[in-house]
């Protein structure tokens, strides 16, 4: 495996190598000091054409605690707003050694490009509405850790799955690894073709909510809100929401995730939120967990003799 | 533009037919039959390549005047001519806009001087392509171009009445209207078709009813009006339902389907390479197999190329931001042969038809899409079917190389193109 694009790349095993790895590591955030000198001496450029302070703030940490060196690169008033093509700044990269490369852009597709372009490894940081593999695999993580197993575990996805790059992720992975994933939105946030997709679909939260392990809320982004996908905030809140009525409705052992920026009121009310069996601040501890596995598999190399994702690129 | 020079086309077969020579002097074919006299004519040895009639292109995309980085009159209609064109129906979707006669007879000129084949403007249905405004069709059908083809192409006449007013006003002049059927609000932010692998690789999605639906109402308000509808780059299976159902009613309706979409798949787009990025967009499976049974049986009227040339730096960047379209001319006739004439859909006279005569009779000229006898213009293009080739960018005369069929081997070799007995392109080289 050189780069990671998808979570559709990976196999089973990968994938839970992956979920082992970041249960070692995540050892070492729970140290006094919290360093190893895995990646000493290798090089990783956060390259972020879209901002995300949360993301590149968790690659920058799992980065830093393996003693990678870190070079961040913000679009924002770089040679990319003037003008410099993606391609130019590969090649930019490339020649100043960049070992790994964790992008995250507005379109869809452009790690894909990137990994075409440059020798290092590529991480998916969230490209568009099509992929963010490694906020996937902490969810993974997350409902191991909690529930512990992932296997048969039955997982609704709720919201905009049309959009989301979270959604197509996780459903790809929760099926690799076991997991049953149910999505749930109105018939206007889902992909047309979902029904090819490995899980099932819902329209209805209430009869989907008492069935279900693991309840993982996406956001809902205000452009949709204003371009018919539903009628009003008022409405998707009432029928996709997930409120303390709702909430009495799951399953005790029941969890409740958010990949956030959470929009409280709306797409989850604010006692939700909160409650002992929202993962949401443990969502973002692993996801330094993960990153730093992902990058110590990639960039160690010791994924290379694990499977063969250099052929499905 | 003729020659006193005389050739003598050795060893050919017309259409496919039995060996024969043909002769060309002052601009016309002087004689057919077996073993011609040289007679101090030029030989062409064409080892048994098929005689067709030059070929016509009925949707060439040309970008002068504005976007001379990515192709000019002359260096596409030097792509043309090395493709087996010897007429060429040039987009109007221009900067400025081909929208008044200025313009139209500035790139008509353009064509007449490059001298590698004839280049028909289009003109614009709307002033700036804006789709507001009917621009001065009888002004453009008046210039020394003599447009008869009016589009929008790249954009869709959306509005109902416009399409109407547009289609009623060209008959006046025996014009037609060519529409790029795209419902606006169903393909915002389209990125590519809609269906499993868009949603596979969150890219926004283009539906074959937007396509569809506009299709649909065109050919009702053209029965309406009684007038001629022309349907661009046609890529969906429903779209031939359609204009099947509408020619049973009797509607005078013709349609055009490009190589690109008798060949690819949307599947392609897994690459997220944009070379693949085209609009309309690659489709399914299912509907490239319409696509050719509807060519097959002249439910589609002509192949026509959608040429559409870009700089790289167009295209080596991310697909969202990539532009639309892909070059045709050098590489249609093999892709039609692949998909058509290999596949016993259709022998050389079908694609004679399909690439000459009617593309022709659409655009109302009468010097090309003549068939290949004494007397007639002599507009030829020699083709060796036998020849395979890599296809290799660096051998391209278009000023662009956004070509899907680079590196893919294709079946055929244009070895001559005669434009009115001038070679344009001899041993397949341009000349």
């Amino acid at each position: 495996m050189r780069h990671l694009l998808s979570t559709g790349d990976l196999t089973r095993d990968e994938a839970v190598l992956i979920l082992d790895t970041a249960k070692e590591l995540a050892q070492v955030g729970e140290r006094s000091v919290k360093k190893l000198p895995t990646l000493r001496g290798r090089t990783v450029v956060n390259l972020f054409y879209e901002d995300s302070t949360r993301t590149r703030i968790s690659f920058e940490a799992a980065a830093k605690r393996m003693s990678a060196d870190v070079i961040n690169f913000s679009a924002r008033g770089s040679s990319v707003a003037k003008g410099e093509s993606l391609k130019d700044t590969a090649l930019t990269l490339q020649a100043m050694g960049a070992d790994g490369v964790v992008i995250r852009h507005s379109a869809s597709g452009a790690a894909r490009r990137l990994a075409d372009w440059v020798d290092g490894a590529v991480v998916n940081a969230g490209d568009g509405t099509h992929e963010h593999p490694t906020q996937a695999l902490l969810d993974a993580f997350t409902m191991r850790e909690r529930m512990g197993r992932l296997e048969d575990l039955r997982v609704a996805v709720v919201g905009d799955i049309r959009h989301s790059r979270v959604a197509r992720s996780n459903v790809l992975l929760l099926n690799t690894l076991g997991a049953e994933v149910t999505l749930v939105a109105p018939p206007t946030l889902l992909p047309v073709s979902v029904g090819t997709w490995p899980c099932s679909v819902s329209y209805d939260l209430d009869e989907v909510l008492p069935k279900s392990d693991v309840v993982m809320m996406l956001r809902v982004q205000a452009e949709r809100m204003n371009a018919s996908f539903f009628p009003s905030a008022r409405e998707y809140s009432r029928r996709y929401g997930l409120d303390a009525d709702r909430f009495a409705r799951m399953a005790e052992h029941a969890i409740v995730m958010h990949p956030g920026p959470m929009i409280r009121g709306m797409e989850i009310s604010a006692e939700v939120a909160d409650s002992p069996r929202s993962t949401v601040v443990e969502q973002v501890t692993n996801g330094v967990s993960v990153r730093m596995a992902v990058l110590y598999l990639l960039l160690g190399g010791a994924m290379q003799t694990t499977g063969n994702q250099g052929e499905t690129r | 533009m003729t020659d006193t020079k005389r050739y003598l086309i050795r060893d050919t077969r017309v259409l496919g037919g039995e060996r024969t020579d043909i002769l060309l002097g002052s601009g016309r074919i002087e004689q057919i039959g077996a073993d011609l006299p040289a007679d101090g004519a030029e030989v062409v040895d064409a080892a048994g390549a098929i005689a067709l009639p030059g070929l016509v292109d009925l949707h060439t995309h040309l970008r002068e005047p504005g976007r001379e980085d990515a192709e000019t009159v002359a260096t596409g209609s030097r792509s043309a001519a090395m493709g087996g064109y010897t007429a060429v129906f040039a987009m109007a979707n221009t900067d400025p806009v081909a929208d008044t006669a200025g313009v139209v007879e500035q790139v008509w000129r353009l064509g007449r001087d490059a001298g590698y084949c004839d280049v028909h403007p289009v003109g614009a249905v709307t002033v700036g392509l804006g789709g507001r405004q009917l621009a001065e069709l009888g002004a453009m059908a008046d210039s020394p171009a003599r447009v008869r083809v009016f589009s929008d192409d790249g954009m869709c006449v959306s509005d109902a009445l416009l399409m109407r007013r547009a289609l009623e006003y060209v008959k006046a002049f025996g014009g037609v209207v060519a529409q790029h059927a795209q419902e606006p609000r169903l393909t915002e932010g389209a990125q590519m078709n809609e269906g499993v692998v868009s949603d596979r690789l969150g890219l926004a999605g283009w539906p074959a009813v937007a396509e569809e639906a506009i299709i649909a109402r065109d050919c009702l308000l053209a029965e309406h009006v009684g007038s001629r509808l022309h349907v661009c780059h046609v890529s969906t299976r429903g779209s031939v339902q359609i204009i099947r159902w509408a020619k049973s009613r009797g509607c005078d309706v013709t349609a055009e389907v490009t190589p690109h979409h008798l060949l690819l798949t949307d599947e392609l787009a897994e690459s997220y390479d944009p070379v693949y990025k085209v609009n309309p967009p690659l489709r399914t499976a299912e509907d490239v197999e319409a696509l050719r049974e509807g060519l097959a049986d002249g439910t589609i009227d002509i192949v026509a190329t959608d040429h559409a040339p870009h700089p790289s730096e167009a295209k080596e960047t991310e697909w969202g931001q990539a532009a639309m379209g892909m070059l045709g001319l050098e590489t249609a006739l093999s892709v039609v042969q692949h998909t058509m004439v290999d596949t016993g859909r259709l022998d050389w006279a079908g694609v004679a038809r399909r690439m000459s005569a009617t593309p022709a009779r659409i655009g109302r000229v009468t010097d090309q899409g003549r068939p290949v006898a004494v007397g007639e213009p002599a507009n030829i293009t020699l083709y060796d079917p036998t020849a395979t080739r890599v296809v290799d960018p660096s051998a391209m005369a278009s000023k662009s190389r956004n070509s899907p069929y680079v590196g893919m081997t294709l079946p055929g070799r244009v070895l001559a193109t005669f434009l009115r007995g001038v070679p344009t392109v001899l041993d397949g080289k341009i000349q």
